[in-house]
């Protein structure tokens, strides 16, 4: 066989594009909202300076936190289900790894340009559940078994309004394609007035809410950290979890964070397009955008993000009870009625 | 009754203090000309570059003013933990007045406090009656090995040039032992 007669083959040469693309972009982006928001902004919220010594303002601390993760030592707990155990932390970072895949970054800067993009990224996004689940029942830990159980309840429940704010989106875009959307909303118009395109966030702004809240849950990060809230169960899922496996799990939180705020940012910030930009078809701005559209994407991610992470670092974290009833008796609801109000208005305009 | 409050409202105003605590913190010169200086605006002192100046009265290190000891072992029998150790021989001094018969003191051999075991309970200092031993505020005496923590009289005595010198109590405050070092 000729190895490289088979990596050569268009096929093998778009995977190989892929998988090297989507992991950078996820490694680049975790280590960028780690650096620039965990590390930085957040010390800034507390009157502190955070990592000064590595480097000039500490910009070099990702690299010694890696060298430190890398040289501890991998421990399994006795019992643990070892396959499960070593599993875990590969099965969440895949979701994150497939979620990258269907992010438009221009008008011909996409990984995968799937007809049914957000439908799929909402299907891959819940297979971090399973891994979530895996690594709490692998590890013989009864703080992992809740730690994952209460993931579970909690991605399940948050997944619902995830989505159902979604729906408003597709129904007034008319597509689920990724770049059908930023295209809808870049040519569309506010009740005829077409300036500015249509950025969903406008006419969608129920959606965008809801869409935000449930992602800041879906991520679990705080106030929605019960799954690895310290206080009550030293660090849920993760409390096993040692040096490289842990720093996968690490990666994966924050590379989701900064990939969801990219869909976010594709669904109701119009994507990589700029407000006052209209095309005919897609390749009228493929020049210039291929090259802006990508850092005006990665703009919107910065600004998502630095949301999630300023809630993150305001609020306290919500009771069990009280994480179930704001899902399920106030989120869903609302979201049910915006898709009714959506569907109707699309109708009638 | 009052005004049912907005809902939503508390969950902005904890937004606004973390936001502008961040502002703050980056731009200390304001936002009119953001000039980012985080090391201007942040409250951290960055120890081993600076020192922070301690409050007074800070406990850091005890010091002894040998000439002060007069062996009562008062402080050796109080110290909780056990850590000061005492050893003196009888010795004459030179009479108070002329003509007078040589006097017996207490000449200090040793006085150790071993930092490894002391709990810096400070009852040493309370109970001491001969104002010989002061707290210092000095807190850098780490050692790489923990023998070197016992700290002997000529070390004690070193300590002694940080000891700050008497401050008056606050106003109103309770009148305790006065200690005046020099």
């Amino acid at each position: 066989m000729n190895v490289l007669a088979n990596i050569l083959d268009p096929y093998w040469a778009k995977t190989i594009v892929r998988v090297v693309g989507a992991l950078a972009f996820a490694i680049l982006i975790a280590g960028t909202l780690v650096y620039v928001y965990l590390f930085k902004a957040v010390s800034f919220m507390q009157s502190r300076l955070g990592p000064m010594e590595a480097g000039p303002q500490g910009s070099m601390q990702l690299l010694a936190e890696v060298g430190k993760f890398l040289q501890k030592e991998d421990i399994y707990p006795t019992k643990a289900d070892r396959l499960l155990f070593k599993a875990a932390p590969y099965v969440v970072f895949m979701s994150t790894f497939l979620l990258v895949l269907i992010i438009p970054f221009g008008p011909d800067a996409w990984f995968a340009n799937l007809d049914v993009g957000i439908y799929f990224a909402l299907s891959v996004s819940s297979i971090s559940v399973i891994g979530i689940l895996m690594a709490g029942w692998s590890s013989a830990n009864k703080y992992s078994l809740l730690g994952g159980l209460r993931a579970a309840g909690q991605l399940i429940a948050y997944e619902l309004p995830l989505v159902l704010a979604v729906v408003g989106v597709v129904i007034q875009a008319g597509t689920l394609n990724m770049q059908g959307i930023v295209g809808a909303q870049a040519n569309g118009e506010i009740f005829g007035f077409g300036g500015i395109g249509n950025p969903y966030i406008l006419t969608q702004f129920v959606g965008f809410a809801i869409f935000m809240i449930s992602m800041q849950a879906e991520l679990t990060q705080t106030p929605f950290d019960m799954p690895i809230a310290e206080s009550e169960l030293v660090a849920g899922y993760l409390t096993e979890y040692s040096g490289m496996r842990f720093l996968l799990f690490f990666i994966a939180e924050f590379a989701t964070a900064g990939v969801f705020s990219a869909i976010a940012a594709v669904l109701f910030l119009g994507g990589w397009s700029l407000p006052g930009l209209h095309w005919e078809s897609l390749g009228d701005v493929s020049n210039v955008m291929n090259v802006v559209g990508p850092l005006v994407l990665i703009g919107k991610v910065m600004v998502l993000s630095f949301i999630i992470f300023w809630v993150r670092f305001t609020f306290p974290r919500f009771r069990e009870d009280q994480l179930q009833r704001l899902a399920w008796k106030f989120l869903i609801p609302i979201s049910l009625v915006n898709i009714a109000a959506t569907a109707v208005l699309k109708v009638a305009f | 009754m009052p005004a049912p409050a907005l809902p939503g409202k508390g969950l902005i105003k904890g937004l606004g203090v973390t936001g502008k605590t961040m502002l703050k913190t980056m731009f200390p010169g304001g936002l009119k000309k953001p000039k980012p200086d985080p090391v201007g605006g942040a409250v951290t002192v960055q120890y081993p570059h600076e020192k922070e100046a301690p409050p007074p009265r800070a406990r850091g290190v005890i010091a002894l003013k040998e000439e002060n000891c007069t062996s009562c072992m008062l402080c050796a029998r109080e110290c909780p933990d056990w850590c000061i150790y005492i050893e003196a021989h009888k010795t004459k001094a030179p009479p108070r007045r002329a003509g007078g018969k040589p006097r017996k003191v207490n000449k200090l051999d040793r006085f150790d406090i071993d930092y490894a075991l002391c709990m810096y309970c400070g009852i040493c200092v309370e109970v001491c009656p001969f104002d010989a031993l002061f707290w210092s505020p000095e807190y850098e005496f780490s050692e790489p090995h923990i023998a070197d923590l016992l700290h002997d009289k000529a070390l004690l005595g070193q300590w002694m040039e940080t000891v700050p010198d008497f401050e008056p109590y606050e106003a109103g405050s309770q009148a305790k032992v006065k200690k005046v070092p020099r």
